[in-house]
């Protein structure tokens, strides 16, 4: 056989085979979750709090704190990426924020949650629901700011230019072409930066803390799913770890339905 | 002379930011009113460039040079520096004035109706009845009525290139400009919907004076008044265009339309 061709088949085996190993693990994760978890679920976890052994509480805090965090995020970090992608002209500021931005996407998460212990939660001497509320809008920023600036960049500049050449002024043509004409992908950015943070712990782990009560104030200790999966699976009773399971598979099949909605989005925007 | 140009350029020179060289050089070249206007030359001659400077949609991009004069008439006849123009609503309004269509079709994500009443709306035309009026005057203006009239509110989307392209034109048109600039319309088309876009300019110049900028000779020659020849920056030769297609001054143009280069 000639050389080459045995060159191809070795790095083709080589290549199937890491694929395999990662599957394999994804898998072993999965299934291991799915056993574990639905072996120790009840429904009655989804009506009862904390205290009473379910989940009910950790979900709404969870999602209240992942959804405020949004709230600020999106705005925030939307505008920074129309300013980058739109006005910037690519100048040194926007080089600066575009790099920073970047950084900030893969800083460690435990390093923002001590941050904003640092300068929130020893300021006013309590944990509560607003250090986690603060905690993942850090976070979830530099993923939108870069979600809408790739999303504006793969926009046709003929629509800018058509816009205009109707008659529009600058920031008309942005905000209701430009846009809209990323609206789909703008979309499905948000919806996997929300899954990202909704799963995250270490943010939440000494801002937010954790409530065993349903609670709506955000200046007191915040019910966290993840927080007490954490503490729930290092306890020595058995059903305190069942718990965990169960709550682990939750937020799994949660961070999974999100990721998949926001590709079939995706996939079907023709 | 003077009162049958809408436009002209005047010893009008163009950098690009960054360019070491101007890429248009002292041109000189009048937009007849209610006339035809075709820009041919090799690729990279400045013809685009040129088109591109009549209603300066060139200011998107920041660090051009506009060097000479290009003049707008209004209602009355008199001759305004359009690049004297600087506030951002003196620009709306010039573009308004100054339409263009674009090679590729630019139909915005949303529906036919709203894609012609977009730039009224922006215009200030809020009134449902006088919008209804105005949009289905353009679509006919731009002699797509009857493909469209019962799927105003379908997306723009879906309709095909050349149908895209006519409501392009009739997006222009609702403004009713003074000026459309056609920055190679047709190259993106097949031959079909191409006869059917030359043969709506050739009416719209009934309404609007027209310039247009092609790669097809053939086009220009069909669809033209008047031609310009562009070589390297340089307006080449200027005259009317079956003196330009049969009988040029320039041996430049000669050998261009002759397809001796380009």
């Amino acid at each position: 056989m000639k050389k080459r061709l045995l060159l191809n088949k070795i790095v083709l085996m080589l290549s199937t085979f890491s694929a395999l190993i990662g599957l394999a693990f994804l898998f072993w994760i999965l299934g291991t979750l799915m056993v574990k978890g639905l072996s120790t679920m009840h429904w009655d976890i989804f009506t009862n709090d904390l205290v009473q052994g379910g989940i009910r509480n950790l979900l709404i805090g969870q999602f209240i704190m992942a959804l405020m965090a949004t709230a600020f995020a999106v705005p925030l970090g939307m505008m920074a990426g129309i300013y980058l992608r739109e006005y910037s002209n690519n100048n040194k500021l926007a080089m600066i924020v575009r790099n920073l931005s970047d950084v900030m996407m893969s800083a460690p998460s435990i390093v923002i949650g001590v941050f904003v212990y640092a300068i929130y939660v020893d300021k006013v001497g309590h944990f509560g629901g607003w250090g986690g509320v603060i905690a993942l809008t850090i976070m979830m920023i530099p993923i939108i700011v870069s979600t809408t600036d790739n999303m504006l960049s793969l926009v046709p500049k003929e629509f800018r230019e058509a816009g205009i050449a109707l008659g529009g002024s600058k920031h008309k043509i942005i905000m209701q072409i430009v846009v809209k004409a990323a609206k789909v992908g703008l979309t499905t950015g948000i919806l996997l930066s929300f899954a990202r943070v909704v799963g995250e712990t270490a943010p939440l782990l000494f801002t937010s803390a954790n409530n065993q009560f349903l609670t709506f104030n955000l200046n007191d200790q915040f019910p966290s799913l993840t927080v007490s999966i954490y503490n729930l699976a290092t306890y020595p009773d058995q059903a305190s770890k069942d718990l965990a399971w169960a709550a682990s598979f939750v937020l799994t099949v949660i961070v999974l339905v999100i990721n998949l909605g926001g590709r079939y989005i995706t996939r079907n925007k023709d | 002379m003077a009162n049958k140009d809408i436009m002209r350029a005047e010893d009008f020179s163009f950098t690009y930011p960054g360019a070491p060289a101007p890429t248009l050089k002292h041109i000189n070249m009048p937009i007849e009113k209610n006339k035809i206007t075709a820009l041919i030359g090799p690729s990279g001659c400045g013809k685009s460039t040129l088109l591109r400077a009549f209603n300066r949609i060139h200011d998107l991009y920041p660090g051009l040079v506009y060097d000479g004069k290009i003049l707008l008439a209004d209602k009355d006849g008199k001759m305004e520096n359009i690049l004297d123009l600087h506030k951002e609503d003196q620009l709306v309004k010039l573009r308004q004035r100054v339409g263009m269509i674009f090679q590729k079709p630019t139909p915005f994500p949303m529906s036919i109706y709203d894609n012609v009443a977009y730039g009224l709306r922006l215009s200030g035309v809020n009134a449902k009845s006088e919008l209804d009026g105005r949009v289905e005057k353009a679509l006919k203006g731009a002699a797509i009525w009857e493909e469209t009239k019962d799927r105003l509110s379908d997306s723009a989307m879906g309709m095909s290139g050349g149908q895209q392209q006519r409501l392009c034109i009739a997006r222009a048109v609702a403004l009713k400009p003074d000026v459309l600039l056609f920055d190679e319309p047709t190259s993106a088309l097949d031959p079909i919907s191409t006869g059917a876009i030359e043969e709506l300019i050739a009416e719209l110049k009934e309404e609007v004076s027209v310039a247009i900028v092609t790669h097809n000779m053939q086009q220009a020659s069909r669809l033209s008044d008047y031609t310009a020849f562009m070589y390297l920056g340089d307006l080449i030769e200027f005259d009317k265009t079956k003196k330009i297609f049969t009988d040029p001054s320039e041996k430049l143009t000669e050998d261009y339309i002759t397809g001796r280069f380009g």
